[in-house]
């Protein structure tokens, strides 16, 4: 009788315990997204990937981390993005959702950064669907503007989709 | 309702196992809050369910325990040894009652005021003086204790995953840690209080029986020390140890035996390693600590037979027959999983065997044969899988009789039958709605039949045989792999990519090219082979995996290196004795063997390609691969959720080498390639299902059925009694309508709708549905199938006896309202529901979020919620209905419980009933056995609008309605 959309993460993301919180930037294509140190499990080169056929277009393949086996999700496909050229490397962050890791390959890692909720924001009503979707808020950073990826969110909406294949 | 029955039994046997625990945790320290309303929680629950199945004595106890827990937990009496004797006596009683329920299926006769004397004496005593109650609390004690101390070693048996201390001993060996071996031993004379148990420990410790003979002999003791006997029972012989920490165990293992493979692989394409020796016996070491942990999770199947004598006998009585009951290999072990899950398959068969099988001692004399029947069980090991037999000397299976019925129900026409196998005719009773009983007895078309054992062995990934000699009796074959967690599978690979392919349904190997004599032919585009005297359908897993070409050829650039080394490896491993033996071997057909492994280049492969032929039960069918390697023991991991819904994949495995592999199902696989054999069909379709219903855990059996015009008509198997065939003959007529005589009592017949006709002659299907001493029966033209499907009700307005229809099996089908038949059987049924039933057409189809922690409750409650119309979201706690809250759900109404654990129902009213909480409007309804005005004062003061009794059905739809609609006026 589990709801399948029910999200365990939900509460990390929204801490205003304390007043800064962390998270690793990463980057696709020209933006920075932000997820969560608590929520990353690993970070990985480009791995061999083993192709599962009629998996979801987003889903590149499983890997194996250290005995776990890992489903590794593309973010430029996620964001509909057009694939990279074929050497040019990329980098894999490994979050878990629900006990089950998920590898998320995006173009690279930038560094760790603390950051203030007073800088953090909601989702502008108009930022692009396919990017809404996947995201819980953006904060203001001196340079850029950072996007925080929904683990959760981002997990469950493949789920989603599975449904509606079907 | 016997599942209800079941399902309680087995929640109050965990229940009361914490229980004891807690509540000896509670004397020690009587000042912890949190423990006693767990206690009180847990006893409330008991006495909420047994309320609702009518359990009036085990509820009485409960009702009065509780009334003392809730005086502790109001903080207004104190915990005394004293208090706590008399709690646990009363859990003793309830253990006393449950084991009864258990065995006979109803309440045992007894009584119990004495034991509820005491009890409110405490309730109502000012909390000053417990002294008062000492003495009559230490004379019951004495009645009741030789009984009781027996229940609770029985209880404790069937929780604990009880393991031998052999088998730890075994694994700590291995482990090379002796000296906590030596600790164990040192525990042990410690525990064994009772000098009788301290006798009983050198004796071989497999029958666990005889463990606990020990602690129960010390029951004659006097009661101080029946509660330390109570405290360490069976403890010199076996462990009680976490179900968690074994899975982890497992796991573990299995993480080792995967890096074995990996070393071992090393070692192979190293000719003179001084690796070689240590690595050896790592080897062994592994082994046999994987085999030391598997046992720790084994199960003699002799625990799953222990009911059967009794069924038989009583089968025996009652259809005056005589049989005989033998069971062999009794000490074969089972993982207790899969012995959970065949226990009922077995049960059924046994019960089948006696009532179908074997002849009445007249008949059997008649046939020259002995006068009394026999019915064998036999279970024993065979190259990696366990054989269950089950045979009976009686008629045997009688093939006009299937034919026939499979004819009428219109899944082969005669011309088909006459050309099928006796074999293949008698598969067939593998179908649902096929019971060839030609009388309808008490002991026949009980519940649904060989559809579901078939569907519950499957489920564990074993296969089910059936051979059947008129005149001589029948034997089924139950073939279960040996552990679930690691299986041997044949590597294979399509595209350059490699597959797992479980060895259990592979039957053979085939090479075919261009110019041997094995070779493809096809049908118009559709692949055959003429294996020997058979046409075999072909499936091309290439095809079936679609390959993306695109990113295949990606990914091979990416890591063309890697990829040729591991097939290097992995040919080299071909060459491993272990491929030898595991395929069958067959005069005329080429058969895989090492040669025909290596040939890395890929254009001499072009056309040649290798079949692995599959049987899915009785249907074989060949899968085309480019290559295949050698077998290896794989452990098998579940998918990641988003890959789930893929149905030609069971799973998901790493190699010795490291990299993943998908495993692959051959059900599925038969699944996807459509049109498959006429007589497995059906029921591939119902096992895909199964897999997809353990993802979603939404899903809900349906039993398809057809009635008045055309389209087919479901309703939720949940409710549906019993499936019974009528004789037309002993249809009567009573006041104008239709009656026939059940079980000592008239059941009024209500036909489905005026175009149902009943037969001329022969037997009618009927629909059983009961509640209570009440029981009707709803005539249909015909019983076609059990699905799994979601139920998504489209409703529909102003057609009485339909709720609406919703989508099964890709075909629209009407859902019955099974309220109204109730309603037209008996004017009183639903005499609370009166009301609810004119709103039900404005009402239904509101959304409801259910939150209950008994999953008891949530699996009766959601159904009956469902067929009243509404649209049912269950969350097990209230955090996981915050969740939904935080994510903006919308509900027209929260039902929900009161004892719950971490927050209970009135925090969780508190919270979504706050300022400005998007929730705030929404009406809840408070479900709660607890019904004292100060709870129904301090529900509404939560927020709760309503508050019900947990038990009375027909008063929360009466809520609910009354609820929706005085918000619906509002709203207007």
């Amino acid at each position: 009788m589990q709801t399948p959309s029910l999200n365990e993460n939900s509460h990390d993301e929204f801490d205003y315990q304390s007043d800064k919180k962390e998270y690793l930037t990463c980057h696709v294509e020209n933006q920075s997204f932000g997820i969560p140190v608590l929520q990353i499990q690993d970070i990985l080169s480009q791995q061999r990937v083993t192709y599962v056929p009629l998996a979801p277009p987003e889903v590149e393949g499983s890997l194996n981390l250290r005995g776990r086996i890992v489903t590794a999700v593309n973010i430029r496909k996620k964001l509909g993005i057009s694939p990279r050229g074929q050497c040019e490397r990329s980098m894999s962050i490994v979050v878990e959702h629900k006990d089950d890791l998920y590898s998320l390959t995006v173009d690279s890692v930038g560094e760790v950064v603390s950051l203030p909720n007073s800088d953090f924001e909601k989702n502008p009503a108009t930022l692009d669907k396919s990017l809404k979707s996947i995201s819980s808020g953006i904060y203001r950073l001196k340079s850029d503007l950072l996007v925080i990826l929904d683990v959760s969110n981002l997990i469950e909406s493949l789920l989603v989709m599975d449904g509606i294949e079907q | 309702m016997d599942d209800l029955i079941d399902e309680f039994l087995a929640e109050t046997q965990e229940s009361l196992a914490e229980l004891d625990a807690d509540i000896v945790a509670l004397e020690q320290n009587p000042n912890d809050n949190d423990l006693i309303s767990k206690i009180f929680r847990l006893v409330h629950t008991i006495k909420g369910t047994c309320g609702f199945l009518g359990l009036s004595r085990l509820e009485k106890v409960a009702h009065h325990g509780e009334n003392v827990l809730g005086r502790f937990r109001d903080g207004d009496l104190q915990v005394t040894p004293e208090y706590v004797t008399l709690i646990l006596e009363s859990f003793d009683c309830i253990k006393l009652i449950v084991n009864g329920i258990e065995e006979t299926g109803s309440e045992p006769e007894g009584d119990d005021s004495a034991l509820i004397a005491k009890l409110d004496a405490v309730y109502e005593s000012d909390g000053n003086a417990p002294a008062t109650l000492d003495a009559p609390a230490q004379e019951a004690e004495q009645d009741t204790d030789s009984e009781t101390d027996v229940d609770i070693q029985d209880i404790e048996n069937k929780d604990a995953k009880d393991i031998t201390t052999d088998d730890l001993d075994a694994l700590f060996d291995a482990d090379n840690a002796k000296r906590r071996a030596d600790e164990t031993e040192d525990a042990a004379p410690e525990a064994a209080d009772a000098p009788e148990a301290a006798a009983e420990q050198p004796a071989p410790p497999t029958p666990p029986v005889a463990q606990n003979a020990a602690p129960e002999k010390s029951a004659d003791k006097p009661v101080q020390a029946k509660e330390i006997a109570k405290d360490k029972p069976t403890s010199n012989a076996s462990l009680r140890v976490n179900v968690q920490v074994l899975e982890n165990l497992m796991t573990t293992v299995s993480e080792l035996v995967l890096t074995r493979n990996q070393l071992l692989q090393i070692l192979r394409s190293q000719t003179d390693s001084e690796f070689a020796a240590p690595l050896q016996r790592l080897n062994q070491v592994v082994s046999e600590l994987q085999e030391g942990v598997m046992q720790t999770r084994m199960q003699p199947i002799g625990n799953a037979w222990g009911k059967l004598p009794r069924i038989v006998r009583d089968i025996s009585v009652e259809l005056n027959k005589k049989i005989n009951l033998e069971m062999r290999g009794q000490e074969t072990e089972l993982d207790r999983q899969v012995l959970d899950l065949i226990k009922d398959p077995l049960t059924h068969m046994v019960r089948n065997s006696g009532d179908h099988g074997i002849e009445t001692p007249e008949e059997r004399l008649a046939a020259g044969k002995q006068e009394e029947g026999t019915i064998l069980l036999n279970a024993f090991h065979e190259g990696g899988h366990i054989i269950i037999e089950i045979s009976d000397d009686g008629k045997g299976l009688n093939l006009e009789r299937i034919k026939q019925k499979v004819a009428a129900n219109g899944l082969a026409s005669e011309e088909e039958l006459a050309e099928m196998s006796d074999q293949k005719i008698q598969q067939y009773i593998f179908h649902a709605g096929l019971s060839t009983a030609e009388k309808v007895t008490s002991v026949s078309g009980r519940g649904v039949g060989m559809d579901v054992v078939r569907t519950n062995i499957e489920k564990i990934g074993g296969t089910i045989d059936l051979k059947s000699i008129e005149g001589k009796g029948s034997t089924f074959t139950i073939k279960i792999p040996l552990t679930l967690a690691i299986v041997s599978a044949l590597i294979v690979e399509v595209q350059g990519q490699r597959y797992a392919m479980p060895q259990i349904s592979v039957q053979e190997l085939v090479r075919t090219s261009s110019n041997s004599e094995n070779c493809i032919e096809d049908i118009q585009g559709t692949p055959v082979l003429r294996l020997r005297d058979r046409l075999l359908p072909l499936v091309n897993l290439e095809d079936m995996l679609q390959h993306d070409n695109a990113l295949a050829v990606q990914i091979d650039t990416q890591d063309t290196a890697d990829h040729e080394d591991a097939i290097d490896e992995q040919d080299e491993g071909a060459s491993d004795p272990q491929s030898e033996g595991e395929n069958n071997t067959d005069s005329d057909v080429e058969h895989e063997s090492e040669s025909n492994v290596v040939h890395l280049n890929q254009d001499d492969a072009s056309d040649e390609s290798y079949i692995i032929v599959a049987h899915v039960g009785s249907y074989s069918f060949g899968i085309i691969v480019d290559r295949v390697f050698d077998t290896e023991e794989i452990v098998v991991k579940p998918v990641s959720p988003i890959l789930r819904h893929i149905e030609i994949f069971a799973g998901n495995t790493i190699l010795g080498d490291g990299s993943v592999i998908m495993i692959l199902d051959p059900n599925g696989i038969a699944n996807m390639s459509g049109e498959i054999s006429v007589s497995d069909q059906g029921d591939e379709i119902g096992t895909a299902g199964e897999h997809a219903a353990d993802v979603a855990g939404q899903k809900t059996s349906l039993l398809v059925f057809k009635a008045g015009d055309g389209a087919p008509k479901a309703v939720p198997l949940s409710l549906v009694s019993r499936l019974e065939e009528v004789e037309v003959k002993a249809i009567e007529y009573s006041a104008g309508s239709m009656v026939v005589q059940y079980r000592g009592s008239l059941m009024p017949l209500i036909p489905f709708d005026d175009t149902v006709q009943l037969r001329s002659e022969g037997h009618q299907p009927v629909l059983v549905f009961a509640d209570h001493q009440r029981t009707m029966g709803l005539v249909v033209d015909e019983i076609i199938d059990i699905v799994e499907e979601r139920m998504d009700v489209q409703l529909m307005t102003g057609n009485n006896g339909l709720l609406g229809s919703s989508i099964i099996k890709d075909t629209a089908m009407d859902v019955i309202d099974v309220g109204h038949y109730l309603g037209r059987s008996n004017e009183d049924w639903f005499s609370n529901e009166g009301q609810a039933a004119s709103n039900k057409a404005s009402l239904s189809g509101q959304r409801v979020l259910l939150v209950d922690d008994s999953p008891f409750f949530r699996n009766m409650l959601e159904p009956m919620l469902k067929i009243a119309g509404y649209e049912v979201v269950t969350v097990e706690d209230a955090s996981m209905a915050i969740e939904l809250w935080e994510k903006e759900s919308i509900f027209d109404i929260i039902i929900s419980d009161i004892e719950m654990p971490d927050m209970n129902g009135f925090e969780f009213a508190q919270k979504v009933k706050a300022q400005g909480s998007i929730w705030q409007d929404v009406p809840m309804i408070a479900l709660s056995a607890h019904t004292s005005p100060q709870d129904m004062d301090l529900g509404r003061q939560s927020g709760f609008n309503d508050y019900v009794a947990k038990f009375d059905r027909d008063a929360l739809l009466e809520s609910i309605s009354q609820t929706l609609s005085s918000k619906h006026e509002e709203v207007a």
